[in-house]
């Protein structure tokens, strides 16, 4: 028997490092796979079989002997016992892509990735010419996974291009790869399971990027509240190194690509690209205006990709199994699967990746199974901390960026909040202010000193103060910041604080002096 | 501002390993702070002559981020999350605990120098709300009680008071 306890964030910070030791104890060395992304099952305990992989979660380390015991006799008799991983139904009835290895063994072991047909993208791109490589991407419409999806294969032809018009008198210029791991937003997780569970496979995508734009150095921003996923990319790049994967002449294809993680320092606005890249220069994270644009002037003022971990991550399986294959996924012009994180409030939070299309009702009622306090589901933000709230009339649109667009929401980076009906919707409009004012770079105007005074107007009306007058300045000052911010951050701190107002005004009325205390926080 | 031999000799050496590195100043200042605890006003000089930058710059940068600090810390951080997803499961009423049962606010070191407490903005952690970060662990599901926990293990860790 082969056991598995993951060595993920979520798993860790639920215990999972004290399952392990109970198995050493016992004189078992288990393999400390990635979490499947079924966090409410964390630690989920794998066991290999001869009757199949089975599973028992969440496990505690006193469990062990009572598990060890029921693997002698019935498993089946154990009150964790979860059946066949593959057959739980939360993880059976995704439709996994990017994270299809995830859970199943050894993040940074490199043959377990090469079984589970790693590589094999980068083999098939070897082949190729850069601009065949770009229009594979192109065709398979993959479109950004930061947040506004914005088709990859055109920006990777901008890039691919940006060489072309200085090669005719002088060297190809430097050109760069950086992948935006700075996933900031409240409620998403993707970007750190593929880190945490398939490092090699954003690995991948990245060098791939590389042949196909002619760039030989990548870096992967990565942000520093994620020390677990810092330290097993470190551990993958080493091994992709040793195997010369990366480096000089990967694979004796003649070709170079370099991989360097930097950490960010504590700055949500360093997930916007261009802070980013002011960011990686060393600088403040300041946002730059555009154009122009980073895929012709980046990085140290050179042609950069920048994507986000998602992207790159998806491009591995897209070159391994073609363009058509990742297309066939999806609805009008959202294509490929989307990785919805479902957190907060909820009953059984984790990864779920399914094709577009699926309703944010059925994400939230079956695979949620309703929120973790038992109390009904008020509000639900998606998109993270400048995506709008939506109430329960709103809950059947499809998950596809048209749609939510349609109804002044966004997916972004496919982060869903449930929050139960004790939710304060005017403090949750003021905290968006708050943190607009705390993670504003400053730069512009309407964002740095918009923030600050929606976080008073936002009081004054909760107190009752000139109210009326107080509510036609606020939708004005959100005006102003949406239409008047140099990039998202200011741009989109209105959407959630206009639809606690629309959605939910009665938050926002005269209240009793504890109700208001609470607004305070 | 003076700054002891001892304490300036590592921050010349670290220089010196980054320089070369392109957009080295954060990789530095990570580094420095790794060695002292927080980059020390005194080490600025020494940074911007090393990187060919104005002390002004990388002030500049040394302020934009909320990781690097200017002062001593405690001998652990404790991060307590802030954002949405930790708030819809009750954050606001952890923050105020825990500001409450260490005696400190933000920002803040406690009397005997073990513990500063501060805010932080999402762990990745949000299917298993609230979140906690102690030095580089991350801890699910903290309320008050386990909270309490947490502090009381790192104390016993610690022996107490240095």
């Amino acid at each position: 028997m082969i056991f598995y306890i993951p060595q993920d964030t979520t798993a860790l910070a639920l215990g999972s490092e004290a399952v392990a030791w109970a198995l050493q104890t016992a004189g078992i060395e288990p393999i400390r796979n990635g979490s499947r992304g079924l966090f409410w099952l964390e630690p989920l305990l794998e066991v290999d079989t001869d009757q199949g992989r089975i599973a028992f979660g969440p496990v505690s380390a006193k469990d062990i002997p009572s598990v060890l015991d029921a693997l002698e006799s019935d498993p089946t008799s154990h009150a964790l016992y979860q059946g066949e991983v593959a057959d739980i139904p939360y993880l059976k009835s995704q439709q996994r892509l990017t994270y299809a290895r995830a859970g199943v063994g050894d993040p940074v072991c490199l043959d377990n990735y090469q079984n589970l047909n790693g590589f094999k993208g980068l083999a098939n791109a070897l082949q190729m010419t850069g601009q065949q490589i770009v229009d594979q991407v192109k065709d398979s419409g993959l479109r950004g996974r930061g947040g506004a999806a914005f088709p990859a294969g055109i920006k990777w032809q901008t890039v691919h291009d940006a060489g072309e018009s200085a090669a005719a008198d002088k060297e190809p210029g430097q050109k760069y790869i950086v992948c935006n791991a700075d996933e900031g937003d409240s409620g998403t997780f993707a970007d750190r399971l593929v880190m945490e569970a398939d490092p090699y496979q954003l690995i991948e995508g990245m060098i791939i990027a590389g042949l196909a734009v002619g760039a030989n150095q990548g870096y992967i921003y990565l942000r520093s509240e994620y020390p677990v996923a810092h330290k097993l990319l470190n551990t993958a790049i080493d091994g992709a190194l040793q195997a010369n994967f990366l480096g000089e002449n990967i694979q004796g294809s003649g070709k170079t690509f370099h991989l360097e993680v930097r950490l960010g320092a504590g700055a949500y606005i360093c997930g916007e690209e261009t802070s980013l890249l002011e960011s990686l220069e060393g600088k403040r994270g300041m946002v730059r205006a555009k154009p122009p644009l980073p895929a012709i002037e980046g990085l140290f003022g050179m042609p950069t990709v920048v994507n986000n971990v998602l992207t790159l991550a998806a491009i591995s399986s897209i070159l391994e199994q073609g363009a058509e294959s990742y297309q066939n996924f999806g609805m009008g012009r959202s294509r490929g699967t989307l990785a919805i994180q479902l957190a907060g409030n909820i009953k059984r939070g984790g990864l779920i990746e399914l094709a577009f299309g699926v309703t944010l009702r059925e994400v939230v009622e079956d695979y949620g199974q309703g929120t973790y306090s038992g109390r009904p589901i008020r509000a639900i933000q998606v998109g993270g901390p400048l995506g709008a709230f939506i109430p329960e009339s709103q809950w059947d649109t499809p998950m596809d960026y048209e749609a939510f667009a349609a109804i002044k929401a966004m997916i972004g980076h496919g982060g869903i909040v449930v929050f139960d009906d004790t939710v304060d919707m005017a403090a949750q409009a003021r905290f968006a202010m708050e943190f607009c004012v705390v993670e504003s770079c400053g730069k512009c105007t309407p964002c740095r000193i918009g923030s600050v005074r929606g976080v008073e107007v936002i009081d004054r009306i909760v107190a009752n103060e000139n109210r009326d007058n107080n509510l036609i300045l606020l939708h004005e000052l959100c005006d102003t910041m949406e239409f008047g911010s140099l990039c998202a951050m200011g741009g989109m701190t209105p959407y959630p604080v206009r639809s606690a107002l629309k959605y939910f005004p009665q938050d926002f009325s005269l209240r009793d002096a504890a109700g208001a205390a609470q607004g305070e926080s | 501002m003076g700054i002891s031999q001892s304490e300036q000799q590592p921050i010349s050496d670290l220089v010196g390993q980054y320089k070369a590195l392109p957009g080295a100043l954060l990789p530095l200042l990570h580094a420095i702070q790794g060695e002292l605890g927080y980059v020390p006003d005194s080490a600025v000089p020494i940074i911007a002559k090393g990187l060919n930058l104005s002390r002004a710059e990388v002030h500049g940068v040394i302020s934009f981020y909320h990781d690097f600090k200017t002062h001593p810390v405690g001998r652990h951080t404790v991060q307590i999350c802030r954002a949405e997803a930790c708030q819809s499961m009750g954050s606001r009423q952890l923050e105020a605990h825990a500001k409450q049962a260490l005696g400190v606010d933000y920002g803040e070191t406690t009397a005997d120098g073990a513990i500063t407490l501060e805010p932080v903005y999402c762990l990745g952690n949000c299917a298993c709300s609230p979140s906690v970060r102690i030095n580089d662990d991350i801890f699910a599901r903290v309320d008050a009680d386990r909270f309490d926990q947490l502090i009381s293990e790192l104390s016993s860790e610690q022996g107490g008071v240095k």
